[in-house]
């Protein structure tokens, strides 16, 4: 098998908060997650706000830096690789955010934004920045003269059309995507998701594509990954994950999703109870505490993320469920 | 074009857009970006009490800058002395002296010009508060943004200095110290130079006005460092320049050019009031203030004397302080008066 | 609530501290010896004299020494000089003028009723006439009373008191005769004529500030209005006047409160201006002089005081604050 473009391994996020004079407390964030991403691959990340799933995009991009476990990009070591040394590696790894309004500089004009990468990395393209500049707008789908204006008079999903040119500056070879559309409004989502999928097409990008909801992974991703408070509890092919979801809380998320084909009492599983607080994790498995089958062994051994029936699918669960879901 | 037209063309594109790239809008023709400092002298423009007391204050700044072509027009200097429009006991002859040669009329005892003393008073007042209004942004901004863009040990330090400044008795201070700092550089009976004590006000102004604007300018940078256009520019490779002076800075304009419109005519009351008592400007540097304290020897016999100065430092004040306020409103029209 | 009170303690202690350390090593930046100025300027002093004055001021000691017992002089009283030349100091010791050798503390006991009444009646007339118009121009919004109170408090704000005096002083004593020049005269010996003296000072820095509280107090009261408490005291019916007065009042009343103390210890420093301009020997006035005479004690002891105060009222103005709003306590 041929070296993936990305690999995560036990990667951890902890986040230090005072609480008066005591020592300070940890919030395990991201707490042992592996993955991998081929080239050309879209992988999903799925799991309820405040899960680590944001935490782990924003690290895969060195914006944070991870307290523990090791990222690899192109068999390169990043995990702490320094300013000087990630520059190569800027150029393939890049980020699209969540907030449209809140990524773009309000005070610079789009052809500058777009361009930033470009400056920083002292990057100076064969026919001109502006030339690029104007390719990269026409390849998101915007129109080319708008060089010259300013983000606040876009709507929002040419915000994040604007972003993802920025993104695209580089030519990345794989694109973290932190909720890319959760902002925007519902019919403008589709058009973004189809314009990333149309890029990743054509430029054969690979993603790690955020989000907190399964419909809209559905459609964009290969495969995906569900987290659950800082860990992953299951990730697989996606028509694995959706058809057969071996892990109780991807069954529950997966419920959740409306169907016009299933009208009528649907065997939505309601999850009782809170998500419990990152700074003192339950015991062995972390979704027993939420869980319809948890039993001893649940909190004195934590499951680990292995094929459960001999497949590719890797679930985190000492009673995985079986057969399709109804 | 109005700002919804814009925005409804915006969404035209958008819904286009996704099918057909690099598709021009109905009408075709380029449109021309209005950043938000154009948007802000828009609504500066239909201000007409920002209009004015900007119209007011550009007045002032000309005449200060252009204080010896007005000396020559005029044909009087500040420190010439016009004793033959004086009586035996020192006051001006006529209605305080005023007349076609002398428009505002001539000082008591001294015998000069009060016109042309009050254009190059101006100038004096204006060198130093610009002055010392400059450097302080200028220290204020560049500490403010590496404190609140680096946070910890640096933030402490500046908080500490800022509220330490906030509770010092700046006036009396400067009692104490001005004295001093003359004497340690000239002793007690050594003539100054005349470019000392300007220097002198200014690096005071400068000392102690600082913070304001470093603690203005690190709230802003800690609200604006969370934001994700700084991440993207750090996802990009961005250093720590790039961050804090090319993402950070322009936006900062709004409030830094408001604290400075602000800041100008505190100095020049503050420099006044020095002046007035006797620890600014001295003699024969022409000075607001001090025209002000000579004045009020004479108040009882002349008292157009006071007023016309006292006047003029108003309406300088007052110029700034009303397009300082236009000036926020123009750049913040969410803010309510 | 421990930890804020502790913190701001701490700065306070800390602020009087650098003010201290400061004013003492100004003193001895004077590159002339202060002996050599009391024995006059100009005048050839000789050695003998010079290392007289200087034992008698207890000046031969090294200066960390001489602070230590500057500051212990003024907790417990300290004893100046050395034999024949030791004088007594008693708590607070402030030392003694260069000029005249009078106590400092008897200066600062002399000057500072001057100041007090100045900044008692002028905070009485700012708050009165800031405050009401501020209140009345934000509930008669857009009114033509309004208009006019924003007017006033625009410019107001610009008028400078070396204009706002000297007007005052014009209109009331020279042209009309109305008053006659002030003359302080100490309220234990006659209110009626101290009040009649500070009537016009009163009037000067009272009328001035109270441009800024107008404008403060009629943001406050505009925003407080908007507020969702207000709007539902209004729509459970209860009275007019009882929602602007005790439920909208209150609330916009908080931040006046803290910006009238801060000022309050800032003017009780000195008002040298207002003192200047009326011809009265108050604490600022005093400084001023000492300053440009280079008579280093009062200078120091009138910068401490002014410290002093500024702190204190801070100190103050945090604990109402933390008491009057229990939001401030959390933070």
């Amino acid at each position: 098998m041929s070296e993936p473009l990305l690999r995560v391994e036990g990667l951890v996020k902890h986040f230090p908060v005072r609480g008066g004079w005591r020592t300070p407390a940890l919030v395990r964030a991201v707490d042992g997650v592996d993955f991998e991403v081929r080239a050309g691959e879209t992988l999903g990340l799925v799991g309820e706000s405040g899960c680590g799933k944001t935490t782990t995009g924003r690290m895969l991009v060195r914006l944070l830096e991870p307290s523990g476990g090791r990222i690899t990009f192109e068999g390169r070591d990043i995990t702490h690789a320094r300013r000087g040394a990630l520059r190569p590696l800027r150029q393939d790894l890049q980020i699209i955010f969540q907030d449209p309004f809140a990524s773009l500089n309000p005070r610079h004009t789009v052809g500058r934004i777009v361009a930033m990468p470009l400056q920083v990395n002292g990057i100076k393209p064969a026919g001109g920045v502006k030339a690029r500049v104007r390719e990269l707008l026409e390849l998101v789908g915007l129109n080319p003269e708008h060089y010259n204006r300013y983000p606040h008079e876009f709507s929002g999903g040419q915000r994040q059309r604007i972003g993802i040119a920025r993104a695209l500056a580089l030519q990345p070879k794989l694109i973290v995507a932190d909720e890319p559309v959760s902002a925007l409004d519902v019919s403008i989502q589709a058009q973004v998701i189809n314009l990333l999928r149309q890029l990743q097409r054509e430029l054969d990008l690979g993603f790690v594509f955020i989000a907190h909801d399964l419909a809209v992974v559905r459609h964009f991703c290969q495969r995906v990954a569900v987290m659950y408070l800082g860990k992953i509890v299951e990730v697989g092919d996606r028509d694995d994950i959706y058809a057969r979801p071996q892990h109780p809380y991807t069954r529950a998320l997966l419920s959740a999703i409306p169907d016009v084909n299933r009208l009528g009492p649907t065997g939505r599983i309601r999850l009782t109870g809170d998500v419990p607080t990152p700074l003192d994790p339950p015991s062995g498995c972390r979704f027993r505490t939420r869980c319809w089958k948890a039993q001893e062994i649940c909190a004195s051994t934590e499951p680990e993320l292995v094929p459960r029936d001999g497949g590719r699918q890797l679930t985190a669960c000492h009673f995985p469920e079986k057969g399709d879901l109804a | 074009m109005s700002e919804q037209q814009v925005v409804a063309q915006a969404a035209v594109v958008d819904g286009a857009g996704g099918l057909e790239p690099g598709a021009v809008p109905a009408g075709g023709k380029e449109f021309v970006g209005r950043s938000p400092g154009q948007l802000a002298w828009l609504r500066l423009r239909r201000d007409r009490v920002g209009l004015a007391s900007g119209g007011a204050l550009l007045f002032f700044v000309l005449l200060a800058v252009a204080a010896p072509l007005v000396e020559r027009l005029y044909g009087k200097g500040p420190l010439e002395r016009f004793p033959e429009r004086l009586d035996r006991n020192g006051f001006p002859l006529g209605y305080a002296g005023v007349d076609a040669e002398h428009w505002l009329g001539i000082q008591p005892n001294l015998g000069r010009d009060v016109f042309i003393q009050l254009v190059y008073g101006l100038r004096t007042s204006l060198l130093v508060a610009f002055t010392a209004a400059l450097l302080t942004i200028g220290l204020g901004i560049l500490v403010g943004v590496v404190a609140g863009y680096l946070g910890g040990r640096v933030d402490a330090v500046l908080t500490w200095f800022v509220d330490l400044t906030m509770a010092f008795p700046f006036f009396i201070f400067c009692f104490a110290f001005i004295p001093v700092a003359v004497n340690q550089f000239y002793g007690v009976r050594d003539a100054e130079a005349t470019w000392f004590r300007p220097m002198l006000l200014i690096a005071i102004f400068v000392l102690f006005n600082w913070t304001y604007t470093a603690r203005l300018v690190r709230g802003q940078v800690l609200s604006l460092r969370e934001r994700e256009f700084v991440d993207a520019a750090r996802a990009a490779g961005a250093g720590l320049g790039h961050i804090l002076f090319r993402q950070l800075l322009p936006n900062l304009w709004a409030p830094i050019l408001v604290t400075f419109s602000l800041n100008v005519p505190a100095l020049i009351t503050a420099e006044a009031a020095l002046s007035f008592l006797g620890i600014g400007i001295l003699e024969p540097t022409p000075d607001l203030g001090r025209l002000i304290s000579d004045s009020v020897d004479f108040i009882r016999e002349v008292p157009t004397f006071t007023i016309v100065g006292g006047t003029t430092l108003f309406l300088l004040v007052l110029s700034f302080n009303l397009f300082g306020d236009a000036l926020r409103d123009a750049l913040d029209p969410k803010s309510t008066r | 609530m421990l930890r804020f009170f502790v913190r701001k303690l701490l700065l306070a202690v800390s602020t009087l501290f650098a003010v201290s350390v400061l004013t003492f090593g100004l003193f001895f930046a004077v590159p002339n010896n202060p002996a050599e100025l009391m024995c006059g300027n100009g005048k050839v002093c000789s050695p003998e004299r010079l290392e007289m004055i200087e034992r008698r001021m207890g000046l031969d000691v090294p200066v960390p020494q001489q602070y230590g017992s500057f500051m212990k002089g003024i907790f417990a009283g300290r004893t100046i000089g050395e034999g024949d030349a030791a004088r007594e100091c008693l708590r607070p010791c402030l030392g003694f003028s260069f000029r005249n050798d009078e106590p400092v503390s008897r200066i600062v006991g002399r000057t500072l009723p001057v100041t007090l009444s100045l900044v008692a009646g002028a905070a009485v007339v700012w708050l009165l006439i800031g405050v009401s118009v501020g209140m009345i121009s934000a509930l008669r919004r857009g009114t033509v009373f309004d208009r006019l109170a924003v007017g006033f408090s625009l410019v107001g704000a610009s008028m400078p008191i070396l204009l706002f005096g000297p007007l005052l002083l014009i209109v009331f004593v020279y042209e009309t005769g109305w008053l006659s020049y002030p003359r302080y005269v100490p309220i234990t010996e006659n209110p009626l004529a101290w009040a009649s003296a500070m009537i016009l000072p009163w009037l000067a820095l009272g009328f001035l500030n109270s441009a800024s509280y107008a404008r403060l107090s009629r943001a406050q009261m505009l925003e407080t209005l908007t507020e969702d408490f207000v709007r539902t005291a209004r729509a459970k019916g209860l009275p007019k006047a009882t929602v602007y007065g005790r439920h909208a009042l209150r609330a916009a009343i908080t931040p006046i409160v803290t910006i009238a103390g801060l000022d309050l210890g800032t003017y009780l420093g000195g008002t040298v201006i207002t003192e200047t301009i009326f011809g009265f020997t108050g604490l600022g006035k005093a400084s001023l002089n000492a300053a440009i005479n280079l008579d280093m004690p009062v200078v120091m002891a009138t910068v401490l005081l002014a410290a002093v105060f500024i702190v204190a009222a801070n100190v103050v103005v945090d604990a109402l604050y933390a008491v009057i709003d229990p939001r401030v306590r959390l933070g």
